[in-house]
């Protein structure tokens, strides 16, 4: 039976997240021999909703009611439950992303179906038994999870992988669950977005500064090589602590966890509570000063050097190469 | 207003984690362990507020084994008022969440505030599955919480920003930071934690939904490259052409 991606709309598009859910969803599928289906809750363009089948949907069950249009996980619970029911999905897939990290752990109580939270790999089956493995000790270490029951759910990891895009066009059909009024619980009174900036969690490169950069006056070294780039800012606890720097951008185990293809560590020591949010990025670049900084333990490319030195090199070097590519 | 923290016990963050029995077990030897920070720093220290400034109590519960004492003293410490352990090794967090839930349905709570992860297995899940199991709303990710006549006002993380929600209570709130000032407990409250009361009871029976079935350890420290401070185009060469982000 087929297995079933929830997909999550912000702003008439697609999330990014979710588009490497779906693209999870189909390989799995495609491992199981079976259909990929999405579905999706809330207004959107038919349009936007058929661009799913570039990464191997077929079919996208659309609950286009407006209540939807905000996330409350009891309402979201149910309706995906009965999308799940209504296609026999055998496996439910999502990103571990903030509302898939609520929607998840509610749908499996309500499916009564096992479930992995932040997979890093695809899942393998043996018979009706799944195994995935996810990260686990704030990324020390994986373990491998094993799920039995006859429905599963898996959420996935954002960033774990590169959705590979094909040309097939995936078809929309309504999807009415039978919802009240009674079961929207959750209220949005107002939202607060960071306007023009690239929300940290999507961002694919990510320049982090830390206690090294001496004061928030001379954040332009981070702002300016990320404006160049395309990139989202992040920082250490201490700057966010002692205000440099805003709460939204602190990563690591007390702040964001993120997975960019690259991040830059500009004047961050490297404590493992700060690698705790950034060891699952796929390159990782650090600029120190102290040749001993631990943080080059966990880099791929570093520079020993001050940050007041090589940024300004780097943006002039990086200007350079944008215009010969 | 009657509120509920459950605690984990985890390992302490800077702890060298190992495995034993062909990497299928944690191997707890020479490991410290500590209240889950989440559940400690915010959710605790919120639902304490919350009592402090409108009276009720604070109820915390633990899923786990009699070597959690010292942990669940330590809450108690910093201003819950009871204490309950459901005496179980937990095998998944269904089973925690079941035994969370079962206590709940017995005893009439207004609130339920959980961390919104533990730092050992990373998987945000306990406070959505008690929420289902009650039938209750439940807000994660959440800065800010507030309650005035039955209805909470709170503030929960979104990507890339933050978005402000009203929820009639009864409710489980997942807290992140933010939310409220880690507490250090005071001679007071550790003298008089020693005689709050904590209740031991069994556990629900619960089928299993999940299991682990062997870990592993990242296998080598990455080997960087070091490009010198003089040749920073080397640098943007070998991110386009060797790691190819760029
Ligand atoms: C329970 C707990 C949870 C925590 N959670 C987090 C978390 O989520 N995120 C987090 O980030 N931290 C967290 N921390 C704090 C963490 O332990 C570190 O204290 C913090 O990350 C240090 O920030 P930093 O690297 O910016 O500062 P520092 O440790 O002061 O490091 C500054 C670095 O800059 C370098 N430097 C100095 N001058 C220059 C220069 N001119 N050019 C280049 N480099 C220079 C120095 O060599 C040094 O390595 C937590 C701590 C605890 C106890």
């Amino acid at each position: 039976m087929p297995v079933l991606t929830f997909v999550e709309i912000s702003g008439g598009k697609i999330k990014k997240a979710s588009v490497e859910a779906a693209y999870y969803g189909s390989k799995t599928a495609e491992a199981l021999g079976t259909e990929s289906l999405a579905v999706v809750l809330g207004e959107a363009s038919g349009d936007e909703l058929a661009t799913l089948g570039q990464v191997g949907i077929k079919k996208v069950l659309h609950a286009a009611d407006a209540r939807l249009n905000n996330f409350d996980s009891g309402v979201y619970t149910k309706v995906v439950a009965a999308a799940a029911e209504a296609t026999q999905a055998d496996v439910v897939a999502l990103s571990f992303n903030h509302n898939g990290k609520l929607l998840a752990p509610r749908l499996s109580v309500r499916l009564k179906a096992g479930y992995v939270p932040g997979a890093v790999e695809l899942p393998q089956f043996n018979g009706s038994t799944m195994t995935v493995r996810k990260n686990v000790f704030s990324g020390k270490a994986t373990a491998i999870y094993q799920v039995t029951t006859p429905r599963k759910i898996v959420s996935v990891n954002p960033n774990s992988l590169s959705p590979v895009r094909g040309s097939g066009s995936a078809t929309v059909e309504a999807f009415t669950p039978a919802i009240s009024d009674a079961d929207f619980r959750v209220t949005v009174k107002g939202v607060d977005k960071v306007v023009g900036e690239i929300p940290l969690t999507e961002a694919e490169i990510v320049i982090s500064g830390g206690r090294g950069l001496k004061g928030p006056e001379n954040w332009y070294l981070i702002t300016d090589l990320a404006k160049e780039m395309g990139a989202a800012t992040a920082c250490s606890r201490a700057v966010a602590d002692v205000d440099w720097r805003p709460h939204h951008e602190h990563v690591g185990q007390t702040g964001l966890t993120i997975r960019p293809n690259l991040y830059v560590a500009v004047g961050i020591s490297g404590a493992i509570q700060h690698l705790a949010g950034v060891n699952g990025s796929k390159v990782i670049v650090v600029i120190n000063t102290d040749p001993e900084a631990p943080f080059f333990k966990a880099a791929d490319y570093g520079i020993v050097g001050d940050a007041f030195e090589v940024m300004p090199k780097l943006l002039e070097e990086y200007r350079k190469f944008k215009a010969a590519h | 207003m009657k509120i509920l923290v459950p605690i984990a016990k985890v390992p302490d963050t800077t702890s060298k984690i190992s495995f034993t029995d062909n990497n299928t077990r944690f191997n707890p030897d020479g490991v410290t362990f500590i209240m889950n920070p989440t559940d400690e720093w915010y959710a605790l220290v919120r639902a304490c507020e919350l009592k402090e400034k409108q009276g009720g109590e604070v109820v915390v519960i633990h899923v786990g084994t009699p070597d959690a004492e010292q942990i669940i003293r330590k809450a108690l410490a910093i201003g819950a008022d009871r204490a309950v352990r459901v005496d179980a090794d937990p095998t998944d967090a269904y089973f925690v969440a079941a035994q969370i839930a079962a206590h709940a349905k017995a005893e009439n709570y207004d609130l339920i505030i959980t961390g919104k992860e533990t730092i050992d297995y990373n998987s945000f899940q306990v406070g959505g599955m008690v929420s289902e199991m009650l039938d209750w709303p439940c807000v994660s990710l959440v800065q800010k919480l507030e309650v005035e006549n039955g209805v909470a006002t709170l503030r929960r993380e979104i990507e890339g920003g933050s978005e402000i929600v009203e929820v009639k209570l009864p409710l489980v709130v997942c807290a992140q930071k933010e939310l409220a000032e880690p507490r250090i407990p005071n001679m007071k409250g550790i003298m008089s934690a020693r005689t709050k009361p904590l209740a031991v009871v069994p556990p629900v029976e619960v089928e299993k939904l999940t299991a682990v079935i062997s870990y592993s350890l990242p296998e080598k420290a990455k080997q960087v490259k070091l490009i010198d401070k003089d040749n920073v185009a080397e640098l943007i060469r070998l991110l386009h052409e060797e790691a190819k982000v760029i």
